[in-house]
């Protein structure tokens, strides 16, 4: 992957928008999958901001990767709902077959595992989010089947 | 019974369908809709202020603030120096065990539009922003689509349906942070910075985004708007069953039987939520406390049942209504992990402004960790009690983030002490054999 032009066109697009920061590292993100380190300089100086700042802001929000992720992200809900309708077995079990760790990706690139507050789905508790789906009542074996629907086996 | 409601006493869920289908224009327009946003047009903005201020609306984002009042200090006409007006709906929701707006933005996304479109005229703002949690995507796509419908209408854009008033809407994704929700931080966070609080005075009602006149309201309250300019200050007033007016999103989460959310009368009582609409708790499980709130707000037990859910009663119980989304501590959850996990989120999520907020919070997670694990002493009850004390004021941090996360250990605290006393004396999880701790 050469993330370098992609990134160039974007700051073209972003850099006289006002608060365009943001919207900017979300687009770049959405492009490439991550903010390379490498590129905040670049980002800085199109958005006439120092690189402290834009460091700043990239790690302030939980969003904004510096690194790729795998090809799917599973987020599990760890919120008190959720916890006390058994998400740390959940959790556990999602640990225990991917074989990672939170905040980890499994060997073949497939999947991150994350840890996430409050889905938002609190009543169909417990929750679970891969990629942008949010999958409600999810018990282990529902975890194994929405998992093997991915197609990522292997 | 407040269950056999006529439909037209629900006005905020009137149009959420059984299967949570998103209301589009042509079924939102065939059931009334903006026909409150027309009414607004043929008003002045002060008679729309003032209808606004009658009907005695708080706002539902947590503080209970009266929404005709915060509009007021917004300068108008001549007394507003010329440029931009703001208004921002904060749809950020990520209070722990908050799920209310997200129902309002994925099953009735124009009812949020006309309420803003409204809620804007009234402040003759120019520029509105819907500032969303990024996780909500589906919310997003609706209200993009809802927002185009409207422009394609002309209810958004120049010369709104003739008016004369001019009002672009955009919405803007978060990037996952808690602390974005407290409405200064959202404003540092629109203008693409870090989202740290800002100190007020000055109030974004003067000084806000890019140091415009800005407000900042929740999307429930902003959901509210056009009915009310549509059908009038008495009749939102005769909505409530206590002194605070309209109907509320009632939520409860936890092991009840069925879980939920439902728009009630303002003012329904605790029992009556818990027990008719979530069903009662689950075969097994017995009702120990419940955060009527959200996770900022401070347990009420038992002894609570009856009180009427509005502002001031559960104001004057000693805790907040919050956002009226409620979790259930049940009999086999270990109120100290319980306590914990959340502290866990709060001092995760603290922006690190603060001293006794950075480094104060982690500090109560360590201790709630070690007396949830066995390792606690007696003293440590002392720690938390002056953490409590010292965090938990107001005034000795930036905002409000630090004394919330305070709420749920002080009366942790007060109503379930003798289960941190069976921590410390025992050297165990009492609760372990459950699975929960
Ligand atoms: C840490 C923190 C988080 C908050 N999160 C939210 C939120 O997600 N949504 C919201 O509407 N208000 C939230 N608030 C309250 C807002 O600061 C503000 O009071 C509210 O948006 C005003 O709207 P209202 O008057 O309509 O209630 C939060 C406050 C604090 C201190
Ligand atoms: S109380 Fe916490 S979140 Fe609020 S400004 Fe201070 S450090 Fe930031």
């Amino acid at each position: 992957m050469q993330p370098d032009n992609p990134i160039t066109n974007l700051l073209g697009q972003y850099r006289d928008i006002p608060g365009g920061l943001l919207p900017l590292l979300h687009a770049i993100q959405r492009e490439v999958g991550y903010i390379p380190p490498d590129r905040v300089p670049a980002i800085a100086h199109a958005m006439n901001l120092s690189r402290a700042e834009v460091h700043g802001v990239i790690s302030a929000y939980h969003d904004f990767r510096t690194e790729p992720a795998g090809r799917h992200t599973l987020q599990i809900c760890r919120a008190e709902a959720c916890q006390a309708m058994g998400s740390r077995a959940l959790e556990d079990h999602a640990k225990q077959s991917l074989g990672v760790d939170f905040g980890d990706t499994t060997a073949d690139g497939a999947i991150t595992l994350e840890r996430v507050y409050c889905l938002g789905n609190c009543a169909c508790s417990p929750s679970v989010r891969i990629d942008d789906s949010v999958h409600a009542r999810v018990d282990p074996a529902r975890l194994d089947a929405l998992l093997a629907e991915l197609g990522e086996a292997g | 019974m407040s269950g056999a409601l006529p439909v037209l006493d629900r006005p905020l869920t009137r149009n959420v369908r059984a299967d949570r289908s998103p209301t589009d224009m042509a079924a939102y327009e065939a059931n009334g809709g903006y026909r409150g946003l027309r009414a607004a047009l043929a008003m002045s903005a002060a008679d729309c202020l003032q209808v606004l201020k009658d009907s005695n609306l708080r706002g539902r984002g947590g503080a209970g603030f009266p929404t005709g009042m915060k509009w007021s200090f917004v300068p108008m006409g001549d007394a507003c120096s010329p440029g931009h007006k703001y208004l921002i709906c904060n749809a950020d929701e990520m209070e722990p065990g908050t799920f209310k707006d997200r129902l309002l933005m994925e099953c009735d996304p124009h009812q949020l539009v006309e309420g803003m479109i409204c809620a804007a005229y009234t402040l003759q703002a120019d520029v509105a922003y819907i500032f969303i949690r990024a996780e909500y995507h589906k919310a997003t796509r609706l209200l993009q689509e809802a927002i185009d419908a409207c422009k394609a209408k002309g209810y958004l854009g120049d010369n709104i349906l003739g008016s004369g008033y001019n009002l672009e809407m955009h919405v803007h994704s978060s990037a996952g942070r808690y602390i974005c929700g407290e409405e200064t931080a959202l404003i540092s966070s629109l203008e693409g910075k870090r989202a740290n609080p800002r100190a007020k005075p000055p109030f974004p009602q003067v000084s806000g985004l890019w140091g415009r006149p800005t407000i900042v309201n929740n999307v429930e309250t902003l959901c509210n708007v056009h009915h009310i300019i549509e059908r009038g200050a008495d009749w939102f007033q005769s909505l409530g069953l206590t002194a605070d007016a309209g109907t509320k999103l009632y939520g409860v989460s936890g092991r009840v039987k069925n879980p939920g959310c439902w728009e009630l009368p303002m003012g329904t009582p605790v029992r009556e939520i818990i027990e008719e609409y979530a069903g009662g708790m689950e075969e097994g499980y017995q009702l120990r406390g419940f955060l009527p709130g959200g996770g900022s707000t401070d347990f009420l037990t038992v002894e609570h049942l009856d009180l009427a859910m509005d502002y001031d009663t559960i104001g004057k119980a000693g805790s907040r209504m919050g956002t009226g989304t409620m979790i259930i501590l049940d009999d086999k959850t270990c109120p100290v992990g319980f306590v914990k996990n959340l502290t866990e989120f709060f001092a995760q999520e603290s922006c690190g402004f603060c001293t006794p907020c950075r480094d104060g919070l982690p500090w109560s997670a360590q201790v709630l960790d070690d007396i949830e694990h066995g390792r606690g002493l007696p003293e440590d009850m002392d720690t938390l009690q002056r953490q409590v004390a010292f965090i938990g004021a107001i005034g000795n941090t930036h905002c409000a983030l630090a004394p919330g996360a305070m709420e749920p250990i002080q009366s942790a605290l007060k109503y379930f002490r003798e289960d941190f006393e069976r921590h410390i004396d025992g050297g165990s999880c009492p609760y372990c054999d459950g699975g929960n701790s």
